[in-house]
């Protein structure tokens, strides 16, 4: 323990040092620290040049693992007594499993509560939260529930941005009158596929609903077979399950990956114009897209507000990560994970919004994320993906559900009756 | 370096611990009255191999039966409630009956290619080329088999340049032709996906096969061509019945291989649109939803499905052995 403090103590030193700008002291003692998550693609650069400055200093090696299956990995992995050091989580839903299980390390002692507390907003610590414990983090997150569209092309083609959700539908009947598929819409996802599909669910039951609804719904306070939640997956089913108002049809939206979705909208001239999604799907778009420039050729508008009651709320988003075994290297690690100057890195690369208050928004490299974070800091209601709340068997349900739901509308009754069997049996 | 170590250690090491077991089990033995040695030599000798089979087949196969019958964390007795449930859950009902599916369309498609290839390739100079040919996809993982012929599906919607070779060739061949998305349409995404596997397993079966009508003696055939029997006689009446001991364990291994089929579906479809399968659901069961139970309970059903098909194939090989 003793060999561990030193070791410890040398390494927090040697960060120190070099965040006051003295100059490069002797070298902690390095060693790993593995970290597993969903990353890939320009994600995972962008993790890797956010790790990099940590690395350099410290001469601590991180080790990264992706997968795509993170909740059924993690879980093999805890099991088999061979956690990773650090691993990003499914969403806050899973942290009081885990929590209860003792796979998490409490972070009491090795994040700072104080600055933690200047830096993030209360919500983001109490996502991370169990009973009071901090357990886990947020490096990057993400606004949902973002329209995105082709200013350029929007106005060529005579369409104007709507302000209320009937507007929208208003807008999209017009577009489908004048030949083209309003909408863009992909939903698969390897083994999450469907998420997407949530996604639109999610941000019409919280426009329409509300926050205490939406909250009493991931809960399991209130029936999936309750009305206000069979109303925001009717409209949703009012687009996707339309052929006329989805680019490719209905076998397009299922068969469809999310990230190549958006594609055909800033194609010439565009297939479609109007697609639906978080903030970070303008990182793939002008990767796809180098010459578009935002604001002009890509801009985004929140979905517009169903109830002008709630036009305010706004769904989030985000990537947590957990500390599941107790080393020197992976409490530097987490202790670098959560500053401004770590999350600013992946900032600057695109495609993500930082949690903490002091990345400053002129570190934001477009001002389409500019507007999306000052969007996320002033809304005066946000609440978390609600998938992402419910316990693992109810979401990969409800993504199931969602898929299913467009490719057999009629089925709706059915599929929220089943949905509600499977919250009985999953809520314990 | 750090795992050369190791593994020279096992390399070295294993054999050697063998031998001293053995020599330490001889030592011992001959200090018993001879009369004894016989009977507790095979036991002695025996004894590693039989503990680790009981340490890893059969304590786990043991424990899993043991976990059918428990609650999602494996802590409290719940009776059958796991069984009563993999009966009652329209999915898993779906993902019984696709098995059943893979069961008989694979195994039938797999041998049956098999065997024609064989034939056919037991009958011209080129004939191991050919095999090695169909063999190749066995030297891919079924994983990577999987994302690859998720790509042979891709679908893109008409206008767009079709990257999918299946729907690229179809519309360069039939005029016309609207490409589909083809994997979320069942029934037809569930016998595609088990083209797949046909296509990975069909070079194994036709090797195995192939070999055994090599091993068909000269003089049988011989004979049966002096008798006056034609190609297709000499083939139905002589051939196959010979090499039948192995074509019964080629569609045995076949069966095996339908039952606990995982990867393909996990990666092409992840067992949406109704191509699920018990062992996807298994993992799910296990990994995702953390109920342990239930996960138990599909890995008892897997079992007792393919026990029928083991304990034909034991059956049969006591047979011929009393043949003999």
């Amino acid at each position: 323990m003793s060999t561990g403090r030193t070791a410890l103590a040398a390494v927090t030193a040697s960060i120190l040092l070099l965040a006051a700008g003295a100059p490069a002291g002797p070298r902690a003692a390095g060693g790993t620290v593995s970290v597993l998550a969903v990353w890939g693609g320009s994600e995972l650069d962008s993790f890797r040049a956010m790790v990099k400055p940590f690395e350099q200093r410290t001469g601590i090696t991180v080790q990264y693992e992706g997968t795509r299956d993170l909740g059924a990995v993690l879980t093999s992995r805890i099991q088999g007594g061979h956690p990773p050091d650090i691993a990003a989580l499914p969403g806050p839903g899973q942290i009081a499993e885990l929590a209860r299980a003792r796979a998490l390390v409490p972070l009491a002692g090795v994040v700072d509560a104080k600055s933690m507390a200047q830096e993030y907003a209360r919500t983001w610590i109490d996502l991370g939260s169990v009973g009071g414990t901090l357990y886990s983090v947020f490096i990057k997150t993400a606004l949902k529930g973002l329209v995105w569209y082709d200013p350029a092309a929007l106005r060529a083609a005579g369409y104007r941005v709507p302000a209320t959700w009937d507007a929208l539908l208003a807008l999209t009947r017009r577009i489908a009158a004048g030949g083209t598929r309003p909408w863009c819409i992909g939903l698969e996802s390897g083994a999450a596929s469907g998420w997407p599909a949530t996604d639109w669910i999610e941000v019409l039951l919280l426009r329409a609903a509300g926050p205490a609804v939406y909250e009493r719904w991931y809960l399991h306070k209130i029936p999936w077979t309750d009305p206000a939640i069979r109303t925001a997956w009717e409209r949703f089913g009012t687009i996707a399950t339309n052929p006329a108002y989805v680019y490719g049809g209905t076998q397009a939206v299922l068969a469809t990956n999310f990230a190549e979705a958006p594609f055909p909208m800033l194609a010439v001239p565009p297939r479609c114009y109007l697609h639906l999604q978080a903030t970070f799907i303008e990182d793939f778009l002008r990767k796809q897209y180098p010459a578009a420039r935002p604001g002009a050729d890509l801009d985004f508008f929140p979905v517009p507000a169903i109830d002008p009651h709630f036009a305010g709320a706004v769904e989030v988003a985000g990537d947590l990560v957990g500390m599941f075994r107790d080393t020197p290297a992976s409490r530097a690690l987490m202790r670098y994970l959560v500053t401004a100057e770590a999350q600013a890195i992946w900032v600057r690369r695109g495609g993500a919004l930082s949690p903490n208050r002091k990345v400053r928004l002129a570190d934001y490299p477009d001002p389409l994320s500019r507007r999306a974070a000052g969007i996320l800091v002033a809304a005066p209601v946000a609440r978390f993906d609600a998938s992402d709340m419910m316990p693992q068997a109810m979401q990969s349900a409800f993504y199931k559900a969602a898929l299913e739901y467009v490719r057999n509308p009629g089925r709706v009754g059915d599929l929220l009756a089943g949905l509600e069997q499977t919250a009985r049996d999953t809520y314990r | 370096m750090e795992r050369i170590v190791p593994a020279l250690l096992v390399v070295v090491g294993a054999p050697a611990a063998a031998a001293a077991y053995i020599a330490a089990a001889e030592a011992m033995l001959a200090r018993a009255p001879s009369s004894r040695q016989r009977a507790i030599r095979p036991w002695l000798w025996a004894a590693p191999a039989l503990a680790f089979i009981a340490v890893f087949l059969v304590y786990p196969a043991l424990s899993t039966i043991a976990l059918s019958f428990r609650d999602a964390a494996g802590h409290r007795w719940v009776g059958l409630a796991n069984y009563v449930f993999a009966f009652r859950s329209p999915e898993l009902l779906g993902a019984l009956w696709n098995n059943v599916l893979w069961l008989a369309i694979f195994t039938a498609a797999t041998v049956g290619l098999g065997l024609l290839i064989a034939i056919l390739a037991d009958r011209v100079r080129y004939g191991a080329a050919c095999l090695a040919v169909v063999f190749l996809p066995m030297a891919l993982s079924f994983t990577a088999a999987g994302v690859t012929w998720k790509f042979v599906y891709e679908f893109r919607p008409a206008g767009a340049p079709q990257i999918g070779l299946l729907n690229a060739a179809a519309r360069a061949a039939i005029p016309g032709f609207l490409p589909r998305a083809w994997l979320i349409a069942p029934p037809l995404n569930t016998l595609l996906l088990i083209a797949v596997g046909v296509w990975i397993w069909t070079g194994f079966c036709a090797a195995v096969l192939f070999a055994a009508l090599r091993s068909v003696p000269a003089e049988l055939t011989d004979a049966a061509r002096v008798d006056g029997a034609g190609e297709a006689r000499l083939l139905g009446q002589v051939v196959l019945p010979t090499i039948a001991p192995t074509i019964a364990v080629v569609a045995t291994t076949m069966a095996i291989t339908s039952l606990k089929v995982f990867d393909v579906v996990y990666v092409t479809t992840n067992g949406n649109f109704g191509t699920d399968v018990v062992a996807n659901r298994m993992y799910k069961e296990m990994f995702t939803f953390q109920h342990f139970g239930r996960a138990g309970a599909l890995a008892v059903l897997l079992l007792l499905a393919a026990g029928p098909v083991m304990a034909a194939t034991v059956r049969r090989l006591r047979a011929e052995e009393a043949l003999r």
